[in-house]
């Protein structure tokens, strides 16, 4: 059998009767969505940020899951990098070019890669890949009760679970944007360059003009926010999956579609915070 | 010596389904507990709340002066370390071998050096007949061999309270017969206090000193276990002997119109079946918290039914156990716990008395 722990609804709310069932049972599903679940997944990020900071620190579950998840990303990210600097590098070549402004391709590479682009590449890599593999790992522990036998060892699994996994997902995610900056930029400069005739001193020249360093360091914030993002979906979903092995495979996909929204949502409030302090730089 | 749980006025639900209320027993120190009841009533929910794993929506889990539902986190994590659990499935860890797994405890709450962690895991892994499959990983072994790793891994730590859920689900007759044997032995070693979860009646009639029986969201009857399989209350005496007549339907309880239909068609729920005699020791001695045989009946001026505690030999226990207790005495003095067998004192009980042969014969 499987039953709700850490951070899960144990106190179930009562209410007085009197509207019909089927009123109460919707007002319960809005009640859950918009108040029960956020708080719960508040309180284990509360629960996840005090344990983060209980001694010892599980530096072999760190490096290992540090590990898993480059050996699932890495590959992946680079893939989708590439392609991704080309077609930038060609639809916009194309329009600046029409402009007369073909010297400037090179300043599109870092607005749109640099501090757009890599972070959300970086992002779906994280949610799609590790945070799924994540929740599977971390939800099928649940419902073979082996999250319950570790409490009951008197071992916190946020401490011994959690922290290593999240940490490890901002982690691998800070290199990953860097990875997909470089390899974008790469790709961008290669489709100028070889495929539309532009010039490797003006790309370079009008990069720099643009590019300043709050720009990747922006961009590495968002990459590192977003890998703790995705480490406390998935091991909310994960402890939070119940019904067997479908349990398991429903929560895996909540955490997709969840994390998703989620880094979406902050990658939005990032950069406008980021434009409201960091002033562009003019050319 | 274990530790005594007294449970009080326990209520759960989830949501608005009430699993069960006011639940009030105490679990005495050293002995073994046994809770029944049909399927969906709760008892592993129980088992979890008496952990901490669950917060109960009222009442009072005192783990000697301890309250376990309303204890802070750090000090529900150390009075933890008095438990061992062993869960339906062995709940190990899937990606650890088997010596890992009932080495864990050790490395995580104990300072031990490697060697002496060997050293006690192998000797545990001995205590359930595990040893030469330490390398093996969780999948790769059968489910009783699952759970008799579980049960290595709750005993690491010496606990002082042992709860077991369901150790005879997916067993066949012969590996819970040795199982069950295996609670007694660990009973007497280690002395702590047992509380087995299970639906088994088998089970339920051999091993335990008391036995507790949920049904219909409450704790219908919780004593000793003679007091249990002498009661005329029906649904004690419904589950205890697994008839089909009684208060316990297929889907939970049956209602009204099916009891009356029960009445007329005349459905005797049958005379009561012997109690069997309990379940000793392998080593034949008697544990410190054993109830001698027929005690609670004499004191409480019941008849047990005809042919009670009689065993395959045909020895009366109430008749037997004074001699049997005095010729075991100079040997349980000086026997060094998980040691070896002592032998056979005096040569007058050379092997060790009621086994499991004799449970179930009267139904």
């Amino acid at each position: 059998m499987s039953t709700p722990g850490i951070g899960a609804d144990q106190r179930g709310g009562r209410k007085g009767g009197g509207s019909s069932a089927t009123f109460r049972k919707i007002g319960d599903g809005a009640v859950n969505v918009a108040v029960k679940e956020p708080g719960r997944f508040f309180a284990l990020c509360l629960d996840t940020g005090r344990a983060m900071f209980q001694w010892p620190f599980q530096w072999r579950e760190f490096i290992q899951q540090a590990w898993f998840i480059v050996s699932v990303t890495v590959v992946p990210t680079m893939l989708v990098a590439i392609p991704f600097g080309g077609v930038l590098s060609l639809q916009v070549g194309g329009l600046i070019r029409q402009l007369g402004a073909q010297s400037y391709t090179g300043a599109t590479a870092v607005v749109a890669i640099v501090r757009e682009a890599s972070p959300l590449v970086t992002s779906l890599l994280v949610a799609g890949a590790a945070g799924s593999a994540m929740c599977a790992d971390i939800g099928s522990r649940k419902i073979r009760e082996e999250i319950d036998a570790m409490e009951v060892l008197g071992i916190n699994p946020l401490h011994r679970l959690v922290v290593p996994r999240m940490l490890a997902c901002a982690f691998v995610a800070l290199f990953l944007n860097g990875l997909v900056s470089v390899v974008g930029l790469v790709g961008g400069y290669f489709f100028n360059v070889m495929l539309q005739d532009g010039t490797p001193g003006a790309y370079l020249a009008s990069f720099n003009a643009i590019a300043q360093l709050p720009d990747l360091l922006q961009a590495e914030f968002k990459a590192f926010v977003f890998g703790i993002t995705a480490g406390l979906v998935a091991a909310y979903k994960g402890l939070n999956a119940k019904g067997g092995p479908k349990g398991v495979g429903d929560a895996v996909n909540q955490t997709v579609v969840i994390t998703f929204m989620l880094l979406f949502l902050e990658n939005f409030l990032i950069s406008t915070l980021y434009f409201q302090f960091v002033p562009s730089k003019g050319m | 010596m274990g530790v005594e749980i007294r449970v009080e006025g326990l209520t759960k639900s989830f949501g608005r389904q009430t699993i069960w209320q006011d639940v009030s027993l105490t679990l005495p120190a050293g002995e073994i507990s046994v809770l029944l009841g049909p399927s969906g009533t709760g008892k592993s929910v129980f088992l979890k709340s008496l952990v901490g794993l669950l917060k109960p929506d009222r009442g009072h889990i005192w783990v000697g002066d301890r309250d376990l539902p309303y204890l802070p986190e750090s000090q529900l994590y150390d009075t933890r370390k008095l438990f061992g659990v062993l869960f339906q499935d062995g709940a190990l860890f899937g990606s650890m071998n088997l010596f890992d797994n009932i080495a864990f405890p050790l490395r995580e709450h104990t300072k031990k050096s490697e060697s002496e962690v060997k050293r006690i895991v192998l000797e545990k892994m001995d205590m359930v007949g595990l040893l030469g499959a330490e390398g093996k990983l969780p999948g790769e072994i059968s489910g009783g061999m699952k759970k008799r790793a579980g049960l290595a891994r709750a005993l690491v730590l010496d606990p002082e309270i042992l709860l077991v859920d369901e150790p005879d689900s997916g067993l066949d007759p012969v590996r819970t017969a040795y199982l069950n044997q295996l609670i007694v032995d660990l009973n007497a070693q280690i002395n702590a206090t047992f509380l087995i979860v299970t639906h088994d009646i088998n089970t339920a009639r051999t091993v335990p000193d008391n036995i507790g029986l949920l049904f219909r969201r409450e704790l219908v009857m919780f004593g000793p276990r003679e007091m249990l399989l002498s009661s005329e209350e029906p649904v004690v005496r419904q589950f205890l002997n697994a008839r089909k007549v009684g208060p316990i339907g297929m889907s939970e309880e049956k209602d009204v119109s099916e009891l009356e239909a029960e009445a007329k068609m005349g459905h005797d729920p049958g005379k009561l079946p012997p109690i069997p005699p309990q379940l000793m020791a392998s080593d034949g001695r008697v544990r410190p918290a054993q109830h001698a045989p027929g005690a609670w009946c004499a004191a409480h001026g019941v008849t047990p039914p005809p042919g009670s505690f009689i065993d395959d030999l045909g020895r009366n226990w109430v008749e037997e156990w004074p001699r049997y207790v005095a010729s075991m005495a100079p040997a349980g003095a000086d026997h060094v716990p998980g040691g070896p067998p002592p032998g056979a004192p005096g040569g007058r009980y050379p092997s060790p008395p009621p086994g499991q042969h004799g449970a179930g014969a009267g139904y």
